[in-house]
């Protein structure tokens, strides 16, 4: 076998108490594409920044093509030929694509030079890798599937042989995540390397030669992802048998909890988003909306939860309408019972510079139990929010700390937390599983089937057409703001994916 | 016809400080670090230069005085902000206060002359340029009159000022240096993984910030004044910060952004206590707050969205 195009021995790393890294050995064989796969906080992103000099290890060797290096800034790792697209893209949003490719690999004081090669060596690169972008376009217009394809162009532009991708499609619609599992095959086919560091199960699955598991800062194992399986490597992740599929009994609908009747929401540039969409959901079932993202669900779910306005259509809840016209008053729909999980944690869920407690109670703040006369009841919003903290297992299990510390897995349990523990009749869900890990996700699908057995009603919208498909009592396919079909649970992936992108459209419309 | 050349002629005195300082500003602003000390830097460079001046006699040993004290300013905001993330607004302050402040007990404790510095001439400021030719052109109606008496006669720093506009907009679009600045004050996460060290990126930016305030602290006390008064700057910085704004951290918008500054300044004092037909005699006090009502005006809504460096104020901290 040819030499090891990365060899890690031994690698530490440890942030003030916390391990991030513990003793960690790898190979990675030349043109391959290697994935490393991990819950969030498994050390997966910590390893790759000291391989691309961002950390230094505490101890262990670096190896590259078989010698020793060492690895002290971004400018070590991109010498030796190894390029990393990072998870949050290192671009200057108002630069144009040439100007973010040669940043810190121009040649000279003066850009003319640097610009004229830079412009040559594009198109290049756009032959050899079919990489077609505009170089002289301005970053933050580009789409994000291009934005991350400056990203490959500016380490290849940098001579890299070894391409790190951090989980690269966390941003990306499936079309373009697709698209980009091609690129990385040609890439490959070139004779790069490729790590890709996921943790996604399925993209292990569909792209990658070889699998290393990582656990807790731990490297736990390495497979040959031809000779593994999904719940092989889930059990190696997690540390514990994972149930991929969610288990639950027979819906017990109710009665009618929340009723759309021809609702018709623009965006803010006056495109019609959602087009006359009227649906029932009873208590005790879980109703899915599955489509492509883009395709209206978004702002069907701001509508109905008092965040945008519709142009026409009513809402009732529970037999009584909401002014969906004239804005309903979120704050007001709480107290009726219907709480919402935005689909944006980040901007609309959570405020990231609190505290978790703080978090934990936010827009139900007002609510007497938090209250001592006017003032805010610290003790009682704290213990609270240590009880939401043990029942959702929320780590690091601490209220106090900074929302901004938590991963994103957990995050997001703050939120549904705070949300399902009001005990509300309605429970509107956007996207409960985006970016959390499989641990968390089996947590989340279970809290979302009690919540139904309970006789609450759950609107549950995602793109991830997994969960709809195991998690929805009905399944309600959006495509160009028009519901154009409804399915039982038992609907399969192809005739959804049908239905998602508009082929039985005229069908449906009849 | 004579007023009109006299009021762009001071139009022209009154921007130079302005255009230097906002320029100053320009370049920390772009790398991302706000900097509302200008005032502060330009009041001590102002006593620094003519402090040297009045004791060496000469304005060169002046400004390079001024521009000395203004760098170690500005170095103390970057090692502030830079090295220790602190505030950079505190900082700023801070420094306005502490150069407010310690001008006037050094011009004290100096020169026993109430704060101010001895009065500086000959040698020790910089006099008026006469242009080549300005003398034989002088009678050519118009372009004649342009040259000798608005644009011939000013001192060497009014030539440098409005000649670092172009050099300042190559310097930020035609460089390595100036792409790697604008980069830094937007993202500096990008630049860092480009393999550039952000902090040494930001001193830098800081460095030319000091340079600029230093000319024209200079260009106050050592030019276009004999000498330093306490407080000389009156909210020259603060102004520039707002031309800064105007010009959205472009350096050629900011030449007009802090020429009209400039023009209503000298408009206020050139009509001061005139009778205006219809309206009668405008209080001395309201010409004098013109350019601060103009600037709320304008910075409310009048210049369209000013959308500054997106990394500015923020310190850099590595994300784990």
């Amino acid at each position: 076998m040819a030499e090891a195009a990365i060899e890690l021995i031994g690698i530490n790393k440890s942030f003030g108490a916390v391990r991030a890294n513990r003793d960690i050995n790898l190979e990675i064989a030349p043109g391959t594409i290697h994935g490393i796969i991990g819950e969030n906080g498994a050390g997966k992103s910590t390893l790759m920044s000291i391989l691309y000099g961002f950390y230094q290890a505490d101890s262990g060797e670096i190896r590259v093509g078989g010698k020793p290096i060492t690895i002290k800034t971004p400018n070590d790792a991109i010498a030796v030929g190894i390029g990393m697209v990072h998870q949050h893209f290192m671009l200057v949003e108002n630069f144009t694509v040439l100007e973010n490719v040669i940043l810190g690999a121009e040649s000279e004081a003066l850009l003319k030079k640097s610009i004229v090669k830079a412009r040559s060596e594009l198109q290049r690169l756009e032959r050899e890798y079919g990489l077609e972008v505009d170089p002289d376009a301005v970053i933050e217009e580009l789409p994000v599937g291009l934005q991350q394809r400056v990203e490959i162009l500016k380490a290849l532009y940098r001579g890299a042989e070894i391409l790190i991708l951090d989980e690269p499609t966390g941003v990306l619609t499936p079309p373009e995540a697709d698209h980009l599992f091609r690129i990385l095959k040609q890439l490959k086919e070139q004779g790069k390397t490729i790590v890709l560091i996921t943790h996604k199960l399925r993209e292990i699955m569909a792209i990658t030669d070889t699998v290393s598991v990582m656990r807790q800062g731990t490297m736990v194992a390495t497979r040959e992802t031809a000779k593994t399986t999904v719940g092989e490597l889930a059990e190696l992740m997690v540390g514990r048998r994972v149930l991929l599929r969610v288990e639950k009994g027979e819906a017990k609908p109710g009665a009618i909890k929340l009723s759309v009747k021809n609702l018709t929401v623009r965006d803010s540039r006056g495109v019609t988003m959602v087009n006359d969409v009227s649906f029932d959901i009873r208590g005790g079932e879980i109703v899915g909306i599955a489509g492509v993202a883009g395709n209206g669900q978004s702002e069907l779910i701001e509508a109905i939860s008092g965040i945008r306005r519709a142009v026409s259509g009513s809402v009732m809840l529970d037999g009584k309408p909401i002014d969906v016209i004239g804005i309903a008053d979120p704050g007001e729909l709480r107290d009726r019972g219907l709480a919402h999980v935005p689909e944006d944690r980040h901007h609309v869920g959570l405020v990231l510079a609190f505290e978790e407690n703080e978090n934990s109670i936010l827009g139900y703040h007002d609510d007497p139990k938090y209250l001592n006369g006017p003032l805010l009841n610290i003790d009682a919003i704290r213990n609270d929010a240590r009880d939401k903290i043990e029942k959702y297992d929320i780590r690091p299990g601490d209220c106090r700390l900074k929302t901004a510390n938590f991963s994103g897995g957990n995050q997001q349990k703050i939120v549904l937390a705070r949300e399902m523990e009001q005990d509300p009749g309605v429970l509107i869900v956007g996207q409960p599983t985006r970016g959390v890990d499989v641990g968390a996700i089996e947590f989340i699908h279970k809290r979302l089937i009690a919540m139904r057995d309970q006789g609450k009603a759950v609107l549950l919208v995602s793109v991830e057409l997994d969960e709809i498909r195991s998690l929805s009592d009905r399944i309600l396919v959006m495509f160009d703001g028009r519901v154009v079909g409804e399915r039982g649970s038992d609907a399969t992936e192809g005739e959804l994916g049908l239905l998602m992108a508009g082929v039985e459209r005229k069908e449906a419309a009849e | 016809m004579d007023v009109l050349v006299q009021l762009i002629d001071a139009t022209i005195r009154v921007s130079v400080p302005l255009l230097l300082a906002c320029l100053a500003g320009l370049y920390s602003e772009r790398a991302g670090i706000f900097d509302i000390g200008l005032e502060g830097k330009m009041l001590a460079g102002a006593f620094a230069g003519a402090s040297a001046a009045a004791v060496t006699g000469s304005a060169w040993v002046g400004l390079g005085a001024a521009i000395l004290t203004a760098v170690c300013f500005a170095l103390v905001h970057g090692f502030a902000s830079i090295t220790h993330r602190g505030n950079q607004i505190v900082s700023g302050v801070a420094i306005n206060f502490i150069a407010a402040g310690s001008t006037i007990i050094l011009g004290q404790a100096w020169f026993k002359q109430g704060g101010r510095t001895p009065s500086l001439s000959g040698g020790g400021r910089f006099e008026a340029i006469t242009l080549p030719g300005a003398e034989a052109v002088k009678d050519v109606p118009i372009l004649g009159t342009i040259y000798s008496d608005i644009l011939s006669g000013h001192s060497l720093l009014v030539y440098v000022a409005f000649l670092m506009v172009p050099f300042t907009w190559w310097v930020l679009f035609r460089t390595r240096f100036g792409l790697r600045l604008r980069a830094v004050g937007e993202n500096p996460a990008a630049v860092d993984t480009a393999g550039i060290s952000v902090a040494w990126l930001r001193y830098r930016a800081v460095i030319c910030t000091g340079i600029l305030t230093g000319i024209a602290g200079a260009y106050l006390s050592v030019a276009q004044n004999a000498g330093f008064v306490k407080d000389m700057t009156a909210g020259k910085g603060f102004i520039a910060l707002a031309a800064l704004i105007f010009a959205k951290w472009k350096p050629v918008p900011a030449m007009f952004a802090c020429l009209l500054f400039g023009f209503l300044e000298a408009a206020s004092i050139r009509f001061q206590g005139m009778a205006w037909p219809m309206i009668g005699k405008v209080p001395v006090q309201l010409m004098q707050a013109l350019p601060y009502i103009l600037t709320v005006i304008l910075l409310a809504g009048f210049i369209g969205k000013a959308i500054p460096p997106r990394a500015g104020g923020v310190p850099y901290v590595k994300e784990r």
